[in-house]
């Protein structure tokens, strides 16, 4: 931010509005026109709205009131939304259990690559570059319960199966947190490689002049470089599976049994699921609350990254 | 070539070769099945015919190629249609996305208002704010500007971008004045300035925008969803769904296929750029 083109000319005694014409003010504003625009309607004015209508009862049709905070102690009381949130933490969990580490090895064994490595990355980085909707409908298909599916012909190959990955409650979530994994997991592979470059010869010689081997060169040089790009992959991780749409809306539409309901799918079922008109106000509620926990998180991603540029 | 986590003397012990070599062999193996495997399966079945898939869904063409699969796809299902409005919709977004963020850059970064800082802030506080938050009022929006059914739905609030604006803005600041400097004093006002020189200088960080743009455009669904609820304006990520119900299998399969091709081979040609913006989006985005 240092580069001042412009050197300040005088100031002059009073500003009217036509010498800030002529000194470019009119310029500068028509330049920042489209930003204020795009965003000032479609950006700043509905999260403005965002916050009143969840003090509202409204549904484009009838009146617009003002009901207090019902919106919140509806929501709240709805036994759904402890389902929700309950399968979206579920979620988190499976997917740092699975998601969490693979990156992370695939990434260390990736960067001692010597010979081709750029085609193990792009390798890696394929699956983020199919559109989501053609995955999930893909791997839908992959999980098809039948004993020819394509899942279960690899299971009947070793005597298992055949499962029913997306019918059965139980296998219903992990099967969504595979393909997820799946899809991701190329892009957080490329932010380790990033940060793995970064990590200086010298203190690699050093740990070996210290006499570490392999392992120790790990756990006492690599992990602790990556400990800043670790934490910021944790909490992006986390923002990201807080809202986790795409998945159980194209998989199982929450089903079976709500067990992959998730808090995302209950606003969008609240607010546009009804023929009868949407329940605008509850699924405003539950956005700004989900809203306020993500912030928590955004804040302490800001302040992680921050630290971490700086030092 | 710069060492990296084993040293040049361990990569010479014999063990330690060998053990990497088969560690990475191992890993070239596992990349190839996850990455490779399902894009070549559906290549496969798109031109399968459907019973063959369902029976035997790993065996290599068990009776024969059906080519025509694809070529339904295309034209009885109408997938050209929707491949078209795919495109059309993110052309628009990219264009709406670069003027703002071009413009805002500019601005911001190099014309730098009194009133700048605030705006950058305002700006950069929409990071905060998680998608859903605007979800509901901006369908309400667009539903009272009578914008619904009309690509304008979407290409707006794609422009409403705030990581763009702030990765423009940083690389504006970095362009060297000298040479900003160097145009006034021809004579150049600041649109000449804007147009004929920080434009070109600015193609790495327009290239990284307009990747991040048209992708993103590609992949999203739930938007395009509420604000284009005709069959005859949607994108081919809202279509592919509710074709499922009603198309054969082998045909589905064909569009699906069809609708991976251009971000793949997108990927393929610039692979440095996304592999570069990938590893970006883990240092700005929130």
């Amino acid at each position: 931010m240092a580069a001042v083109v412009v050197p300040p000319p005088p100031a002059p005694r009073r500003r009217t509005p036509s010498t800030w014409v002529r000194r470019g003010g009119l310029t500068t504003l028509l330049f920042l026109l489209p930003l204020l625009l795009v965003f000032g309607v479609f950006s700043w004015a509905p999260i403005a709205q965002s916050v009143v209508m969840s003090f509202q009862q409204t549904n484009l049709v009838g009146p617009v009131r003002f009901v207090g905070l019902d919106n919140f102690a509806q929501v709240l009381g709805d036994p759904l939304l402890w389902t929700a949130v309950g399968n979206t933490l579920w979620f988190a969990v499976l997917a740092l259990v699975f998601g969490y580490p693979i990156p992370l090895v695939a990434a260390v064994l990736i960067s001692e690559v010597r010979a081709r490595r750029g085609l193990f990355s792009a390798l890696a980085y394929l699956p983020v570059v199919v559109p989501p909707v053609v995955a999930v409908l893909l791997w839908k298909f992959f999980y098809d319960a039948s004993p020819s599916g394509v899942f279960n012909t690899v299971l009947g190959w070793a005597g298992l199966g055949p499962w029913q990955w997306l019918q059965n409650p139980g296998s219903a979530m992990p099967a969504l947190v595979l393909e997820a994994t799946w899809a991701a997991a190329g892009g957080t592979v490329i932010i380790y490689l990033a940060a793995l470059a970064g990590v200086p010869a010298e203190q690699y010689e050093a740990a070996e002049i210290d006499g570490a081997g392999i392992w120790r060169k790990i756990w006492h040089v690599t992990l602790p470089r990556l400990r800043g790009v670790l934490l910021v992959t944790f909490i992006l991780q986390i923002i990201g599976t807080a809202q986790v749409f795409l998945e159980p809306f194209l998989f199982t539409g929450g089903g079976p049994a709500n067990s992959t309901m998730t808090v995302l799918l209950l606003i969008y079922d609240y607010a546009f699921a009804s023929s009868l008109g949407g329940d605008y106000g509850a699924a405003t509620a539950l956005s700004i609350m989900l809203a306020a926990v993500l912030a928590v998180l955004s804040a302490l991603y800001l302040r992680v990254t921050k630290s971490w540029s700086a030092s | 070539m710069k060492r990296g986590l084993i040293s040049p003397s361990e990569r010479a012990t014999p063990a330690i070769r060998r053990t990497l070599r088969m560690v990475q062999g191992l890993l070239l193996g596992a990349l190839l099945l996850t990455g490779l495997g399902p894009m070549l399966w559906l290549a496969k079945a798109a031109v399968t015919p459907t019973q063959d898939t369902l029976r035997t869904p790993l065996s290599l063409f068990p009776t024969g190629v059906d080519l025509t699969n694809l070529l339904t796809a295309w034209t009885r299902v109408e997938i050209d249609k929707y491949f078209l409005n795919t495109v059309v919709i993110a052309a628009g977004s990219w264009l709406v996305q670069l003027v703002v963020a071009t413009t805002a850059g500019y601005a911001l970064a190099i014309l730098r208002p009194r009133y700048g800082r605030l705006v950058t802030a305002v700006v950069l506080g929409t990071l905060f704010v998680p998608a859903i938050v605007l979800l509901v009022p901006l369908y309400l929006t667009v539903v009272r500007a009578g914008m619904i059914n009309t690509f304008w739905a979407v290409w707006l609030p794609a422009g409403a971008s705030a990581f763009n604006v702030v990765l423009v803005q940083r690389f504006f600041a970095n362009l060297p004045r000298e040479v900003l400097e160097a145009a006034r004093v021809d004579g150049a006002g600041p649109v000449r300035v804007f147009w004929s020189v920080v434009l070109p200088l600015s193609r790495p960080i327009l290239g990284v925008v307009s990747v991040f743009a048209v992708v993103a455009s590609w992949k999203d669904f739930l938007w395009p969803l509420l604000v284009l609820p005709d069959p005859a304006v949607q994108p081919l990520s809202v279509r592919l769904p509710a074709l499922q119900r009603y198309v054969e299998l082998d045909v589905f399969l064909a569009a699906l296929a069809i609708s991976s091709v251009i971000p793949v081979a997108l990927f393929l040609v610039f692979q440095r750029l996304f592999l570069q913006s990938g590893a970006l989006e883990g240092a700005v985005k929130g």
